[in-house]
This record gives C-alpha cells, structure tokens and sequence, in this order.
C-alpha cells in the first residue's frame, strides 16, 4: 500500500535483518574451521555492535535451516528479566538458536527426502520471512529505519527454491532494501550474488589468506565491521568492481 | 471528430448496470437498483442516496472526526479482486500471453489537467505502474509531465502499430490507452487505423477518466481488448492492476513453438569493440556478448542488430513466473471470542500480535497448504508483490 515516494527514513536509523544459514550438514563438515558455537557468538557481538551504534537501530535475526524457518532474535522484543545487554542478548539468542537447532533436526531425521550431501537451506523461507517483517515495519509510520537484509550463507543453492528467491529478489528490488551476502562456505551461491546485484546491495566471499583460512577470517573484526554501518556498506559497494558482481554463472 | 456517446459511465464492475432504464422486463435489475423515487439511479447517484457516505463519519469524545477505518476496506476490495482472478484462472486453463510488448499511451492533452481525481489527472495516472517498472522511470515521468493541446487518438495508434510491427511473432502486442479526454482531433480516417491494428493482432485496452466514449469502445471490441472507465482513484488503481496478469491468448494467434533466446554474458574487461547499438567504442565489461555472433551490446533486452537473436537475461523471464504459478487464496479465519486458537497467535511472516489489545482476535487469514496463520497485511503483501506463501516456503515438503 504504501508507494516509494512517501517513505521518509529516519537518518542514521537502521534495520538489519540478519538471515543465518544453520545447515547442520554445512556446519558439521566446517567445524574443523569454526565451529558453530563460536560463529554464533561472533555473530552476536556483531548484532550488539550495530545496537551500539544507534539506540534507535533494530536487528533480527532469523535463522534457515534445512527443514523449517524461524526467528531468533528481536531487538525490540523485551526480555521478562528486564535486562538489557550485551550478555542478556547472547542468552536468549542462544537459548532460542539451539531450541530451533534441536526441533530442525528432528523434523530432518523424519524427513527421508533430504540428501545429506546437498542438502540446501530454506534461503527462500528466510528471505520471504524477512521481507513480511520489514513490511510491518514500513506500515509503522512515517518515520521508521532504513532496512536492509544480510544473508550469511554456507549451504549450497537448491535449485528446487529458484522461483521463490527470484519473487523475494524482485520484491525486495520494489521496496527498496538491499540485499548484502556474505558468504561462509567454499562455493559462491550465484542466488546471492543475483540478490546482491539486483537489489544493489553487496557480495563478499573472503579469501585465504596468509594460510588462514577463510571462515575463519570472518571472526575477524575488520571482516564484519563492513556490514555493520549502511554507510560503511555504501562505500564498500562503491569501491567494489563491476565485474565481481556480474560474476558469469550470475547472469546464467 | 467523435464525440462523447453512449451512457454516461459504462464500466466493469459487475454489480451495476447503468444505461438500463425502467426496462420491464429486467426485473432483478430493478430491484436492487430502484432508489426511494421509483426510478433507476445512476452509479454515482448510488453512494449518495443508497450508501450514505456521510454517515461513515464518526466523532470522538472531543467533536474531532475519527479517520474512518480503511483497512478492512482494503481488504475486501483485495480479496474481491483475488477470487474473481483464481476463479477465471482455475475454470480453464488458458493459455496466456506471458512475452508481451505493452506500449502505455498516456493521454496528456489539456483534459488532463483536470481537477476531478486529485491532484490532477494527470499526476494519478503518472503515479500507479503496471508492475515490475522500476521506481526510478516513474520518477522521470513526473519529471516531464506537462499537458498542452488536444488528444489525438489516431496519432497514437499510427505511432505505435509503426514501433509494433518489428516485433516478434511470439511476442503478444497490447496498447493501453489512459484516456482523460471526451473526444479526438483525428487527422485522417481512424476507422482504417483501427482495421490495421486489428490485422496486425495489437489488442488495444483503453481505460477512460472521464466518460465513455463510443470510439474507443470501438476500438477495443474490434482489436479484443477491454474498455473501462474510472469511477474514482481507487478505481482507476484496481482497473489498471487488471491489466498486469497476462491476457488469455488468442488460440490462431499464438502457436506453442519453441522460441530461440541467447543469454549472453558480460565481455572481458580487456576486451575493446564497437557497440552495435551507438557504434561508439565501449570495453567489454560495460556491455554483453552475443553468444551467436559474438557482437557488443549495451542493454538487454533486446534484438542482436547482426544475427536477429533475442537477447535476454534470466531475471527478466522470471519477473513472469510469479503468473505460471500463483500463491493460492488464502482461507479467512473467522475469530472466535474467548477461545485460543491454535496456532493462531501471531502473524507467521511478520510476528505482529493478532489479537486486539482486548483480547479478541483479530480477522486474520490461513494458508490452505501450510496452515500457518497470517495478518491481513502480510496476506495483501504476500499475493501482490511477493507471491510466496512464507509458511510454504519455510518447510521442507516431503515429496521434494
């Protein structure tokens, strides 16, 4: 309902909608690397650096797993202790994380279908989930934070879920929110890179360096310190090449 | 020249018939059309005397007027538009047009700067597109809107059936005329250009701002298309989504062959050559490569000047694909006082509480397939613009 000339952002304000890849195939076979644990909490400083920023910023997280979809985490939501922080935060994303761990690999073991090799993430899920919460937020009022969506990807692409990422891509490209990828496993998901393109946002897969490997460069503060600010995210984009983000399998 | 004719007001919303006057034999019509002095009312003559408009209007406790509660207006006026398209579409399955060359002739003679819809015609018209336009070309038009002079219905018509006819025979060719004036300054003999329009297969729809005009009801009988006019700019909003589904091909016109397209890919950064388009130098990062005949150009979608191969990326196929496989109606919830539902908490997509501070539920509906429970917003976002169901999307299906 609402049309693009009538949003005003709030300057400054930012919402992040964080899209976790918990594939528990693609982890068990990364923990060598970086366990999930660790990953998780990495992310979680991330999360509360972003909060740090801007009292008014908000971040949710929503995690995609193999067979199911849900939320983790909302800044906004207020805790039954009352605590507000960064330990309170890690609590009850974790407590939430492993709840939604736990209940997606039930319902994958009684799933026969799913092939462990390939086994895909419901990138699509988690992408339509996204784009409906940031909706509520643009039905909010007139002044309401920038949004943008940040995957962070490790699963190969399912090319089952081809048409649904295209809607989500093309919807998001409507309203506005780019899409940022920022991939955690070995193989570039041309899904992400044709989001990043589309929708203006961002593609980055680190790279070994210095025999370290790449994921776990990503703990790393310099790695994810691009992602938190829209501004830093801005510059990041321009200074990137046009020919990273029209990679050849992207326009395939 | 044509004049205005025909009825005041003819348009597609199924629940009126204007123009009948006390006809006998029309005897349902009649009846629920028969106003208190016993004669037939005119479609806007209705929402004064039948509806009360006015009477929708509340005040608080202060005396200031409470805004009226449009949601559920919205809704209903969603959810009637869904059904009547789900129901066409499941009754046959009709081939549609799904490659099609729309030219949107937008009418800016002095009639637009009418003030009826507001702020002016003009500007209502500039501002809903089809979808799937980017934001950024709606924001040129409003930059060059300015209306002067008058409407020439055969001029546009010329115009376009001269760009038309280099398009492909796979390709289905539609005009939309947005028309704001009651009549047109014809050069020659529009009757002729309508039968050339017709004998190359462009189906004309016209969807009128001011009233019906015998011409373009013509026009459009003979070519296949649709004429409607707007009532308000609501109205006009709902007639022009009309227009973005694909329209059902017409069964001579369109053969189901197999249509040859080349997906080019982006050049070398390295590599230096003309362009076929501008016939300027251009490196190859800045443009594609025709996979055919290897020549640069610089935008897709489009022709290959050299080898005639259609050009296209994939994104642009399936911005359509949202056509081939709809998002199933979703089913309404009827809200049960005092009770828990389960399940029916809150919102799936967006997590918004769905019952109302006071503990009722809230309308809210459900998905046939998933069974997850949705708000009223999420559904109209969910079946116009994102055409995923979240909830299907989020589980993993036992058969894939």
């Amino acid at each position: 309902m609402t049309s693009a000339h009538s949003k005003l952002y709030s300057d400054d304000v930012s919402l992040v909608v964080v899209v976790v890849d918990t594939n528990p195939f693609f982890w068990a076979a990364a923990a060598a690397a970086l366990p999930f644990a660790d990953f998780f909490a990495h992310l979680i400083h991330f999360v509360n650096s972003i909060l740090l920023l801007n009292h008014l910023n908000r971040v949710v997280v929503i995690a995609a797993g193999v067979s199911s979809c849900a939320y983790i985490l909302d800044s906004s939501d207020v805790s039954p202790s009352g605590g507000v922080g960064i330990s309170d935060t890690f609590d009850r994303a974790s407590r939430k994380a492993e709840e939604f761990i736990a209940q997606d690999a039930r319902a994958t073991a009684g799933n026969g279908s799913v092939a462990s090799a390939n086994a895909a993430s419901l990138l699509s899920g988690a992408l339509s989930l996204a784009l409906c919460y940031i909706q509520r937020i643009f039905r909010s009022g007139t002044r309401h934070p920038q949004p943008r969506i940040l995957c962070l990807q490790g699963s190969p692409d399912g090319p089952e879920q081809y048409v649904a990422v295209m809607n989500s891509i093309f919807s998001a490209q409507r309203s506005m929110v780019p899409i940022d990828s920022c991939i955690v496993g070995t193989q570039d998901s041309a899904f992400l890179q044709q989001a990043s393109y589309i929708t203006g946002g961002v593609y980055f897969k680190p790279q070994e360096l210095n025999g370290v490997s790449a994921i776990r460069r990503l703990s790393t503060w310099d790695m994810f310190v691009q992602f938190v600010c829209q501004y830093s995210a801005r510059i990041r984009r321009s200074v990137q090449p046009a020919g990273q983000n029209s990679v050849v399998s992207c326009l395939i | 020249m044509y004049g205005v004719g025909g009825g005041g007001g003819g348009f597609n919303a199924p629940s009126t018939t204007a123009g009948r006057r006390r006809n006998p034999g029309d005897e349902e019509e009649d009846e629920e059309e028969e106003g208190g002095e016993g004669r037939v009312l005119e479609a806007w003559e209705r929402a004064y005397a039948d509806e009360r408009s006015w009477e929708l209007l509340q005040e608080d406790e202060s005396g200031l007027l409470r805004p009226i509660d449009t949601k559920t207006l919205f809704h209903a006026q969603y959810r009637r538009r869904l059904l009547l398209r789900s129901a066409a579409a499941a009754a046959a399955r009709i081939q549609k047009g799904l490659i099609r060359y729309l030219y949107i002739v937008i009418d800016l003679s002095r009639a637009a700067s009418e003030m009826d819809y507001r702020p002016s015609r003009m500007a209502v018209v500039a501002k809903h597109e089809i979808g799937g336009s980017p934001e950024s070309q709606i924001k040129a038009l409003m930059g060059k809107l300015e209306c002067s002079g008058d409407s020439s219905l055969q001029n546009a018509l010329e115009l376009v059936h001269g760009y038309l006819d280099q398009v492909p025979s796979y390709g289905h060719k539609e005009i939309l005329v947005l028309y704001s004036a009651l009549n047109t300054f014809d050069p020659g003999d529009i009757m002729e250009t309508i039968t050339k329009c017709k004998k190359s297969k462009i189906r004309c729809s016209v969807i009128g701002l001011a009233a019906e005009i015998f011409i373009c009801k013509h026009l459009c009988e003979e070519t296949g298309g649709s004429y409607t006019v707007a009532l308000d700019e609501s109205h006009f909003k709902e007639l022009l989504l009309e227009h973005a589904p694909p329209p059902p091909a017409i069964a001579e016109y369109a053969a189901a062959n197999l249509i040859k397209m080349g997906f080019p890919q982006r050049g070398a950064e390295d590599l230096i050559s003309i362009c076929s388009c501008h016939k300027k130098i251009k490196s190859g990062a800045e443009g594609y490569i025709c996979p055919r005949c290897k020549v640069n150009v610089c935008e897709l979608p489009t022709e290959c000047r050299t080898c005639g191969l259609t050009l296209v990326s994939s994104p642009h196929l399936a911005r359509s694909y949202h056509h081939l496989f709809p998002v199933a109606p979703f089913d309404e919830v009827t809200p049960v006082p005092n009770r828990i539902q389960r399940g029916g908490q809150i919102c799936f997509s967006c997590q918004q509480s769905l019952f109302n501070p006071d503990g009722q539920s809230n309308l809210h509906v459900r998905c046939p397939k998933c069974n997850q429970h949705f708000c009223l917003d999420c559904d109209i976002y969910i079946h116009e613009s994102l055409h995923n169901c979240p909830g299907c999307e989020s589980e993993r299906s036992i058969t894939s």
